[in-house]
């Protein structure tokens, strides 16, 4: 066995911490380039009224939306996992009831020992088609959620080699970044669907009118201004677009290391091959997870075609490598097992 | 001169700590490995009088493999009270196996009986009985990778000089004695009719 993969592994541990940190520091000064810059905005509009009327001295939006982001950003960094386990619609199996149910626990504490890792939450998406994805901050509050479908589709050894990947990203804290992005994300969009809709409503008239006055006296830098206020506004309606490319770049390298990873824990590459071509051609899109949690997933449950391309576009845009790709390396991986214990079929 | 030797001295002294707590870390998780494997084993030994129970009745004449089993596990469960990585991982691998072999041979019996198959609690039993022996051998995994990441450790250069200090010793593999579950299983194509 070689040791490459926990080699990589304590790599991908502290670079995941690392990208974490970024993540939530780059969101707050994303809030707070919003918050200053409009102060810097009103103030310039507002530097040469006349005397008695309104200055912007104190830059108080930009100090609330700091102030916000940087509450939105613990917040979605302590309730990230909950949120996206009760956006798919997920229920935690305390005490199974069925054989399936009984199987899958069975099987993701047999992979917990396997991969030492505390056994983590077990939950159940009622959904038909196979997927599955984990989420948590770090192993001992991390969760494990697979569909109904993989339950029913997938035998003992590929429902093993699925939950292996699972806990793979859990050890090496994938999860914390992904979930953590994925609440980003919610966060984000939510807000800016809002306050986009504000803005065209009341906000540009307000301020085309400020503008419109001044612009007669023309004295300071108004057309600088104007570029900054366009600006300003650009980067609010930009803030959904840029935290779904960061969610869809952040992913496409990982499942591979998660894939090895499984490998690793069960001894068997050729399960976890065989489990994701059953996925793949299940194919029907995973319609209990949303875009927001999709980078999440072992398959993309929104079964875009781009995922099966390659190049930069590919790099950018897809959440999951090609599924043929990955298939062929842990095919390979499993060739070269059998080699090695000469039992290979000539 | 008097400058350097001290900050020579201090050095080795930082990097004696170093290897020498690395070596004590390695240590426990070695130990803890087979504390694990020492759980799932107590899980298996623990699992296997139900299961004699559930299907003795429906099995009267078989009783020399229902015996056998028995045997094995009160074996293995004498066996596995004084093992240690430093020693009796051996002694306690063979009768694991043992023990492996007789359930196997159990399990192939019982499949023989579709009736009995059918009630639900064999079901749960023959699963649970899986479960077991995967925990096992996932134990097993991941006991050996650690001793042998304790072992490397301790003889390569140079923290084998501070091996004596840490009282490391080298933790014994468990290795597959049994042949059976080395072999491939060979297939029979003859198509006779099974007895």
């Amino acid at each position: 066995m070689s040791d490459e993969p926990s080699f990589n592994l304590f790599q991908q541990q502290e670079a995941n911490r690392r990208r974490t940190t970024w993540l939530v520091i780059g969101f707050v000064l994303f809030f707070a380039w919003l918050g200053f810059g409009g102060d810097f905005i009103v103030a310039g509009f507002t530097a040469g009224a006349e005397p008695g009327a309104y200055r912007h001295a104190f830059p108080w939006i930009g100090v609330a939306l700091t102030g916000l982001g940087a509450g939105l950003a613990a917040y979605a960094y302590r309730t990230g996992p909950e949120k996206v386990l009760w956006a798919t619609g997920a229920k935690e199996v305390r005490t199974p009831a069925t054989d399936d149910e009984r199987r899958l626990v069975n099987v993701v504490e047999e992979m917990a020992i396997a991969a030492a890792l505390p056994r983590p939450r077990i939950w159940i998406v009622p959904d038909p088609d196979p997927n599955a994805f984990a989420t948590g901050q770090d192993p001992p509050r991390a969760n494990v959620a697979v569909t109904a479908g993989l339950l029913a589709m997938l035998d003992r050894d590929e429902l093993q080699a699925v939950v292996g990947h699972e806990l793979g990203h859990i050890k090496s804290y994938d999860t914390r970044l992904m979930t953590t992005l994925a609440a980003l994300v919610g966060a984000v969009a939510l807000i800016s669907d809002g306050v986009s809709r504000s803005i065209f409503r009341g906000g540009i008239r307000g301020g085309m009118r400020v503008g419109g006055g001044r612009g007669g006296k023309g004295k300071n830098a108004g057309g600088l201004l104007v570029v900054l206020l366009v600006v300003w506004l650009i980067s609010w309606m930009l803030a959904p677009i840029i935290t779904q490319l960061l969610a869809m770049g952040v992913s496409r390298k990982r499942e591979f290391l998660a894939d090895a990873l499984s490998a690793q824990f069960t001894r068997n590459p050729l399960a976890l091959a065989g489990a994701l071509e059953k996925i793949e051609h299940a194919h029907a899109p995973t319609k209990a997870i949303k875009r927001g949690a999709a980078h999440l997933c072992i398959a993309d449950p929104l079964g875009r075609r781009l995922d099966n391309r390659e190049g930069l576009l590919a790099d950018i845009f897809a959440t999951h490598p090609p599924m043929g790709k990955r298939v062929a390396r842990l095919k390979g991986m499993g060739y070269a097992r059998l080699k090695q214990q000469g039992d290979l079929p000539t | 001169m008097g400058w350097f030797l001290l900050i020579l001295v201090a050095v080795v002294v930082f990097w004696v700590i170093a290897a020498y707590n690395g070596l004590i870390a390695l240590k426990n998780q070695t130990f803890n490995a087979f504390k694990q494997i020492d759980v799932q084993l107590k899980r298996r030994h623990d699992l296997i009088p139900n299961l004699v129970n559930a299907v003795k009745g429906a099995m009267e004449f078989e009783r020399e493999t229902l015996e056998a089993v028995i045997q094995a596990r009160n074996q293995a469960v004498k066996i596995q009270a004084d093992a240690s990585p430093t020693g009796g991982v051996k002694a306690l691998a063979a009768a694991e196996a043992t023990l492996g072999a007789a359930l196997s041979r159990l399990n192939v019996v019982v499949e023989q009986y579709p009736q009995l198959k059918a009630t639900a609690n064999i079901g749960q039993l023959q699963e649970e009985l899986a479960s077991t022996e995967n925990r096992v051998a996932f134990s097993r995994q991941m006991y050996n990778d650690t001793a042998t990441q304790y072992n490397t450790k301790q003889q390569q250069f140079p923290t084998n000089l501070v091996a004596g200090l840490a009282k490391a010793t080298i933790a014994e593999l468990w290795e597959i004695e049994d042949q059976a579950e080395r072999q491939t299983p060979k297939v029979d194509l003859s198509m006779k009719p099974k007895a």
